[in-house]
């Protein structure tokens, strides 16, 4: 990105625009699953403000969002359900799977949770933690940001 | 009531019917019935004047394999008319693990005993709607039987993917065209 003194316009390639949209209007799905999603509501709110990354605005409808936060353990029967909505974002998407139930199953290793959110949809980021904090799922994000500013568009 | 008034209440609706107690760590009265009874006792413990169980609060089964009797369903009642509670056992064979729905007598029975069948395999002869109720519709097995595997290591089954490439959407689109041009909206195909 070049400045130039003269005219106030600032010069850049549309990839790096595109890529900065991108990644500051990160609008993630209404998607609670368990206790996650309490974390993640906790995130959302005033105390945590994801607002400050540009991905507070949570939609009701996969229609309007980027992102799928999975939060919290996914069964069997859920399945088809997370799918279906995954499939219903337009595209580019991103999915973060947050905590350990979603990202190996947790210590629900039983026959009603599927051991890994990553055998129904792609994940772009895993997020640790029992269930993580705010800090790590806005950690979580970032990464994420990172990772849409170096996708290229072509 | 304690146990024992119960049983010589059943017992008196219900000559020649073997009905036990068994000893409960909660005080509640506990009896035993015979799997081809239960109606019957069903319809006494509902209907006589003395013991009123006019709710049927829960019902659920203990598998205790590999030991016979193989189940035992647990009926647990509540009169609200003379407040009080009692619990209903049947024992019933692996072998022959099905009893008489008592949703005809308790209407709450119904999705209880879909939810005993789901997770144990008990059939409830002449229930109305045996369908599963909490695993999915196309499960094979009954999780909660102690012969179930724990940990299936299965695919997750997604259902149909709902994607479609730019191909399909061009073909859907020019498909949609040629039917509404030909016999307007009434003419589309499926």
């Amino acid at each position: 990105m070049g400045l130039e003194a003269e005219i106030p316009v600032l010069t850049t390639t549309v990839e790096k625009m595109v890529q900065w949209a991108r990644r500051s209007s990160i609008w993630p799905v209404t998607f609670g699953l368990a206790c996650c999603a309490i974390e993640m509501m906790a995130m959302s709110c005033s105390r945590y403000d994801i607002a400050r990354f540009g991905a507070e605005v949570f939609r009701g409808s996969p229609r309007q969002s980027d992102l799928m936060i999975v939060a919290g353990r996914l069964s069997r029967k859920m399945a088809p359900a997370l799918r279906r909505i995954y499939d219903q974002m337009p595209e580019p998407k991103w999915v973060i799977s947050m905590g350990a139930c979603a990202s190996i199953g947790g210590v629900f290793d039983n026959y009603a949770l599927v051991q890994g959110v990553d055998q129904v949809v792609p994940v772009d980021v895993y997020v640790p933690g029992c269930p993580p904090r705010p800090e790590s799922l806005i950690y979580g994000i970032v990464q994420l940001q990172k990772k849409i500013s170096e996708q290229k568009l072509a | 009531m304690d146990a024992t008034a119960l049983i010589a209440s059943l017992q008196d609706a219900l000559p020649g019917v073997g009905l036990e107690t068994s000893p409960s760590l909660d005080l509640q009265p506990t009896i035993y019935a015979p799997a081809g009874h239960l109606i019957g006792v069903a319809l006494a413990l509902r209907d006589r004047d003395d013991l009123r169980f006019d709710a049927l609060m829960e019902v659920t089964a203990v598998d205790v394999w590999p030991r016979e009797p193989r189940f035992e369903l647990v009926y647990t009642l509540l009169s609200t008319v003379h407040r009080h509670r009692m619990r209903l056992k049947v024992r019933l064979d692996g072998s022959e693990a099905h009893v008489a729905t008592l949703s005809t007598i308790w209407p709450a029975a119904n999705w209880l005993e879909r939810e005993v069948w789901d997770l144990f395999g008990i059939v409830f002869d002449g229930h109305p709607d045996l369908r599963r109720l909490l695993m999915p519709e196309d499960w094979e097995g009954h999780p909660l039987r102690k012969d179930y595997p724990v940990q299936i290591r299965m695919t997750p089954r997604t259902g149909e993917p709902l994607q479609v490439t730019a191909e399909e959407f061009r073909a859907n689109l020019a498909k949609d065209r040629l039917s509404r041009g030909g016999q307007g909206r009434q003419g589309r195909q499926e």
